[in-house]
């Protein structure tokens, strides 16, 4: 037993906190939502260029063969920088799905090399997030997976309060679809990484809210004092906190029962999820009333992970969805 | 990371769980705060003791077997679902224990340890005060040297085991001129102090689990004070982390009634009690279990922190407000299944009015919340 990351991973994780610091401000998410494609411009290039989006992808094919344990450090940075990079689609997803169906795929290379980009039709309903601009999109099929490729997907806009998530209600035509596999198995692992991925963005997001909020409530006064002395704001910091301090190794618990191949690593991904979504949850409820009416704006730069934390909640099974499948694995 | 446990950790779990299901009382005690349920668990921590199990992380000349922190976490978890006794003397080895190791000379802990272990002193925490609950350093029983002993005037409080327990850990002023936090000391009182007086009080569940101490110049050698004299609110503090951290309530007992819950829960459905299970429930039930994972997978985190040279700090405050919400949640879930047949006497009633009390000792979890804003996330005290 021995539930600590190496030096390598910290390392590796630190330095795409650099990175998203230096690239991804407030100010690059702003220009994102005012963009074509929801994207901060130069960002995915550099996040290649790391290693980053390649990281699931085998080595063979231009990727780092990396596991989901070194992937949710960097989603937490994904999400507490609010990037819109498609980081858990594209990499926590789509990568390993092509690397496991379809190895020698010209999309697994191009993908890793981060020439093109694929997003996932599981996790959220009817909806695909960037699945107007994907070059190819991994989509449920029979029992299976199979993929698509965008000459052959019909994809018509619906808008998110998060401006940077384009999502699209995407259709295509039957016989348009490869068969990746049809394997209900491997769609559910590849629904476990969507599930995972996103609880650990949730973690990230709740962790930024939360130390927005920590300084803002130091700085503010009222009264002659700072409003965080009130032990009604304290206890509102706190219970976030609180709910962060067991999401995150529910969080690791899952990566690695994924990257180490448990049996059913699904109960543990739920468990994860259903944990996050309600620490992000709770981060933007308390993190907005802690700000008063500053928060409320759309100036204030609080909103842009406010809108995230939502989206992602609720996202690749909502924290009652999970909660249900982990009664359903216990109960019956 | 690895999160699977190593061949002789589960050599641990196997001896652990062997030993437990051998040994297993045939009949259930008395409650243990009865004066023959106290005895009967006296008993029983001299059988763990005599097979090495009283205290499996202590040194060997002393009573353990020098087990890690993971393999300690591991008996916890067999313990409590084996369905065994509970330990009577958790306030000796479990608070008392790791402050002695800390602070004590090792002439105390000659003296203290080899009974402790044995379960022949059992201990009680003499903290509280009628006037001095969660602010503690407003305490005022006072302890003033006079030669080779300290004479003790006042009264103490919500004394847990203490109608019975041989030894009480007190925190006394030993400088009345002071007031607060300074003048504080740690002092270790014989139950058969000339001058202690004690009267059990009943706690909610109707047993006199509680005391009330009354000390009337009552002598204390100054051999039994732990740490300087004056110097003892970080020694309280120390004991204070044990209690809110992992040391107390590991997550054994809590992983226990997690799955003791989801047995309700299959048992019902199943048909027991003649009514089913309400499915309304069954997410409640997810989420309570949810719940005691997360508790199990921080702590084996912080276990490995711990045993890399980390420290627990102001941290321990979530650990404590966790478990002991977690204890609430799992036993009023519990007795929402169970309907109107909740509030009949037995198992799920008794485990929720002893949950009930977790928010509150050991610090409210009101004053947790502060520590964690302040000392955690850095939040301005005032």
């Amino acid at each position: 037993m021995n539930f600590t990351f190496t030096d390598d991973q910290l390392l590796f994780r630190d330095a795409v906190r650099d990175l998203f610091a230096g690239e991804c401000p407030p100010e690059a998410v702003r220009a994102a939502w005012d963009s074509d494609d929801g994207r901060v411009a130069g960002l995915w290039a550099k996040m290649a260029a790391m290693g980053v989006v390649g990281l699931t992808a085998p080595e063979a094919s231009g990727g780092m063969g990396m596991t989901e344990l070194d992937l949710v450090l960097l989603l937490e940075e994904s999400g507490f920088a609010a990037s819109p990079e498609p980081l858990t689609a594209h990499t926590a997803v789509a990568l390993p799905v092509l690397a496991e169906a379809a190895p020698d795929h010209p999309l697994l290379s191009a993908g890793a090399a981060g020439e093109a980009t694929l997003a996932v039709a599981l996790g959220h309903g009817d909806l695909v997030l960037g699945g107007a601009a994907a070059d190819a999109i991994v989509v449920p099929h029979g029992d299976g997976l199979g993929l698509v490729p965008a000459e052959n997907v019909a994809a018509a806009p619906a808008a998110s309060v998060d401006e940077s998530r384009r999502l699209a209600a995407v259709t295509w035509a039957p016989d348009a679809v490869t068969e990746l596999t049809s394997d209900p198995a491997a769609r559910q692992r590849a629904f476990d990484r969507g599930a995972l991925a996103a609880a650990a963005e949730c973690v990230g997001v709740a962790q930024r809210l939360l130390d927005y909020t920590v300084e803002y409530v130091t700085e503010r006064e009222q009264f002659g004092k700072p409003v965080g002395v009130n032990q009604a704001v304290k206890h509102h910091l706190s219970n976030v906190g609180l709910a962060l301090e067991f999401a995150r190794p529910m969080v690791y618990r899952a990566a690695w029962g994924m990257a180490a191949g448990d049996t059913d690593p699904s109960p543990e991904v739920s468990m994860a999820k259903a944990l996050a979504s309600d620490a992000v949850d709770l981060a933007c409820r308390n993190a907005l009333q802690c700000h008063g009416a500053i928060g409320y704006t759309v100036e204030y730069d609080l909103q842009l992970w406010l809108k995230r934390g939502w989206a992602l909640a609720a996202s690749w099974g909502s924290a009652a969805d999970h909660r249900r499948a982990v009664a359903a694995v216990l109960l019956g | 990371m690895d999160l699977t446990f190593t061949d002789s950790e589960q050599a641990f779990r196997d001896e652990v769980r062997t030993w437990l299901a051998e040994n297993k009382p045939a009949e259930a005690f008395a409650p243990m705060d009865t004066p023959e349920g106290f005895e009967q668990h006296r008993g029983w921590e001299r059988t763990l003791f005599d097979a090495g199990w009283s205290v499996p992380n202590w040194p060997v000349k002393y009573g353990g077997r020098e087990c890690s922190l993971v393999e300690w976490l591991i008996f916890e978890e067999e313990y409590y679902l084996s369905g065994v006794p509970g330990r009577v003397n958790t306030n000796g080895i479990t608070l008392l224990g790791p402050t002695l190791f800390e602070f004590g000379t090792e002439e105390q802990k000659d003296r203290f340890f080899p009974p402790m272990a044995r379960g022949d002193e059992i201990w009680a925490q003499g903290w509280s005060e009628p006037n001095s609950g969660s602010d503690l350093a407003s305490l005022k029983t006072t302890a003033v040297r006079d030669g080779d002993h300290y004479v003790l005037n006042g009264q103490k409080t919500w004394c847990s085991r203490g109608a019975w327990a041989d030894w009480i850990f007190c925190i006394v002023r030993t400088d009345p001129d002071t007031e607060r936090h300074a003048g504080l000391s740690y002092l270790l009182v014989p139950a058969d102090a000339p001058g202690m007086e004690r009267r059990p009080v009943g706690r909610l569940d109707g047993e006199p689990a509680f005391a009330e101490l009354f000390f009337d110049d009552c002598r204390v050698d100054v051999a039994n004070l732990l740490g300087g004299e004056g110097e003892g609110w970080p020694v309280a503090m120390a004991t204070a982390s044990s209690e809110r951290g992992l040391n107390l309530r590991a997550p054994g007992r809590f992983l226990a009634a997690a799955e003791r819950l989801a047995d309700l829960y299959r048992d019902l459905g199943a048909g027991a009690d003649g009514r089913g299970a309400d499915p309304d429930l069954a997410t409640e039930v997810a989420d309570a279990y949810i719940k005691a994972q997360a508790y199990r997978w921080r702590t084996f985190q912080k276990a490995s922190e711990l045993m890399a040279g980390g420290t627990m700090g102001s941290e321990a405050s979530y650990m404590k407000v966790w478990w002991s919400e977690l204890d609430v949640e799992l036993h009023a879930t519990a007795l929402r299944l169970l309907g109107a047949s909740g509030e009949l006497v037995g198992e799920w009633m008794s485990g929720y009015l002893f949950a009930l009390s977790g928010p509150i000792y050991a610090g409210t979890n009101e004053i947790q919340r502060n520590i964690i804003a302040e000392r955690v996330l850095g939040v301005p005290r005032k």
